[in-house]
């Protein structure tokens, strides 16, 4: 009885695993598409829907809204969540859903800004460790575990005192923060792939070590930086959102998503709505985003 | 064992120095003027030329980079970080009268978290409940997204104004304290169950537990004595990114509620762009960060003798 007992498929934590273990595909027909894949994951549906809502928000914000993020009602000044402003209005009269919509393009290009800065500096540096080898490799990760040392957001906090605010320099602070777990996973993967037996091969068949590199090793060394950089973005999106929270960011009238939270701060104790729900749509937007990362780590892989 | 020790101090202290040279090139090395920073504090046309060398003298902005880093070095050695730009008190000072308050919240919250965190994990893969085993093991991933600063606001927003039953605000007593503890909880508490969660199920699939469980032991038993005391050990690893990651969060929640730890003095300091005051707070969070996973590397041979083996060799 014990043993069927850790057997069981719900042993397998929906937190670590996919949702359910994918079932076979019954031999001499295709394998299972996309189509169910999706159909059996509505979280990872509504993740999708989620993620893409805002990405569309980024870019076509009047496709949400047609109100103006920055200039208020005064007579509508707190009015509560309805038909008419779905997410309320804050004490200048503003829609508080216009500014959510509208700051999805600062907050979108900080995260993205950030997650590039990070998988493009920190790829190059565990790919030049890992390539070159040798005393190069010794310096580069010996600077990447001091970087590893510094808490992340007191990283960041250092550089945007020294950069100071502004939504690109956050977002570069929050990148650079992030560099060296990235340079620390490519050095890794290059090791690796390095050893393999295809590389060897290509060096002794005379190919360049650059066509090497970019053939070769680059290719196949990348697809574990790849779902880092997607799991990343969860992570961007919430020290970005902190920083500007704390006032770091763009300045106070630009509806980025921690500075219109902060704003309502000062009226938690009359109007909830001003704090609860441009918050969750970050949780919402984290959350789509990690749930995508996951499904792309290994749960579309193993579909089979 | 004692080399292993030694050995380990030492990276911790090469480290260390090399985090003050990080942050020291970060914050005095990059673009800006860090003094006209200080003097010019929002209107930049009052600034007299003749004050602002004054200042650079007094911070010794004058000297060559490599004087003025070795001169910092040699008195940050000694704990010292130099006097606040804003207040004019010394950074140590205004550091240690910080850090009770801090060390207070977070050591409240990991303790939440641990329980909480720990409990969670026990009951998901101690349940035979399909849907109560489902239900709360969908709560860690919530956990580590939603942001800390919004979770904390949500508490006030519930526990303060709408059911009076803690203060929003302020860091007197320990009734001040329960809301910023679970605010700082969740994140850790979330993640100690995800890593306990994934390590008790390997666990009660080792041989042991089978044969524990062989011999007659109850379910509860083995969960609890067998298979949890084991289980814990992976959990330990994750400690230092924990104590990092709690740190990071009490500069976000002791803004949400004005308490005055090492956090807020974190925050005001990069608002007044009080470079020695970062410097110090920046310096002092790489210092715990490192002597956590230092504690770690040095309890986890003691609890699990294998790596004692390795470590020895």
């Amino acid at each position: 009885m014990s043993r069927t007992l850790n057997k069981e498929p719900t042993a397998e934590p929906a937190v670590l695993r996919a949702a359910d273990p994918p079932e076979a595909a019954p031999p001499g027909r295709a394998a299972p598409g996309l189509g169910r894949f999706l159909l059996r994951r509505p979280g990872l549906v509504l993740a999708a829907l989620v993620a893409a809502a805002v990405v569309l928000a980024a870019f076509w914000p009047d496709l949400f809204t047609s109100r103006d993020p920055l200039t208020g009602v005064p007579a509508q000044r707190f009015s509560a969540p309805g038909g008419a402003h779905w997410f309320g209005t804050d004490e200048l009269g503003r829609d508080v859903f216009a500014r959510m919509v509208h700051g999805a393009a600062l907050s979108m290009r900080a995260t993205l800004i950030a997650v590039a800065l990070a998988f493009v500096g920190g790829g190059l540096v565990g790919l030049v460790a890992g390539f070159v080898g040798g005393r190069v490799e010794g310096v580069l990760m010996r600077a990447v575990d001091v970087v590893l040392s510094i808490p992340a957001l007191f990283l960041s906090l250092a550089l945007v005192t020294a950069l100071g605010y502004g939504t690109v320099k956050v977002a570069v602070a929050v990148g650079v923060a992030s560099v060296a777990t990235f340079a620390r996973v490519m050095r890794a993967e290059v090791l690796k792939v390095r050893q393999a037996v295809y590389v060897e091969a290509a060096r002794s068949c005379g190919a360049r070590w650059y066509t090497v590199l970019a053939r070769h090793v680059l290719p196949n060394a990348a697809g574990p930086v790849v779902v880092l950089a997607t799991l990343d973005f969860g992570t961007a999106i919430l020290a970005v959102s902190s920083l500007s929270f704390l006032g770091y960011g763009a300045p106070p009238p630009a509806p980025e998503w921690g500075t219109v939270i902060a704003g309502g701060r000062n009226y938690l104790a009359n109007a909830w709505w001003l704090t609860v729900l441009p918050g969750a749509v970050i949780a919402a937007t984290v959350l789509a985003a990690n749930r995508i990362a996951r499904a792309l780590d290994g749960e579309w892989a193993r579909r089979r | 064992m004692r080399r292993y020790v030694i050995r380990r101090v030492a990276q911790a202290v090469g480290v260390l120095w090399a985090a003050y040279t990080v942050v020291f090139l970060v914050l005095d090395y990059l673009p800006g003027d860090p003094v006209a920073a200080m003097a010019g504090q929002g209107d930049q046309t009052a600034v007299d030329p003749a004050q602002l060398d004054r200042l650079r003298a007094r911070y010794g902005f004058d000297k060559p980079v490599l004087v003025q880093y070795l001169d910092y070095l040699g008195r940050a050695v000694r704990g010292d970080f130099g006097d606040s730009v804003a207040t004019g008190r010394p950074v140590t000072g205004m550091l240690a009268a910080a850090v009770p308050q801090t060390l207070q919240v977070t050591v409240a919250g990991m303790a939440l978290a641990v329980l909480f965190g720990g409990g969670l994990a026990v009951l998901a893969t101690y349940t035979r409940r399909r849907w109560l085993r489902s239900l709360l093991l969908s709560l860690p991933p919530l956990g580590v997204s939603v942001p800390v600063f919004w979770t904390g606001l949500l508490l006030v927003e519930l526990f303060s104004f709408r059911l009076h039953v803690f203060p929003a605000f302020g860091d007197d007593g320990p009734r001040g304290l329960v809301l910023p503890a679970v605010a700082l909880a969740i994140l850790p508490g979330a993640m100690i169950a995800q890593v306990l969660a994934k390590s008790l199920l390997d666990t009660l699939d080792e041989p042991y537990a089978q044969t524990a469980r062989a011999k007659g032991a109850g379910r509860a038993r083995v969960h609890l004595r067998h298979a949890l005391r084991n289980a814990a050990l992976p959990a330990l690893t994750v400690a230092g990114v924990l104590v990092g990651q709690l740190m990071a969060n009490s500069v976000v929640i002791e803004t949400v509620f004005s308490r005055n730890g090492v956090g807020r003095l974190t925050a005001s300091a990069v608002t007044a762009q009080d470079i020695p005051v970062v410097q110090g707070v920046v310096v002092f969070a790489a210092l715990v960060f490192v002597l956590v996973n230092l504690a770690v590397d040095l309890v986890y041979p003691l609890l699990d003798p294998r790596i004692a083996g390795a470590a020895a060799r």
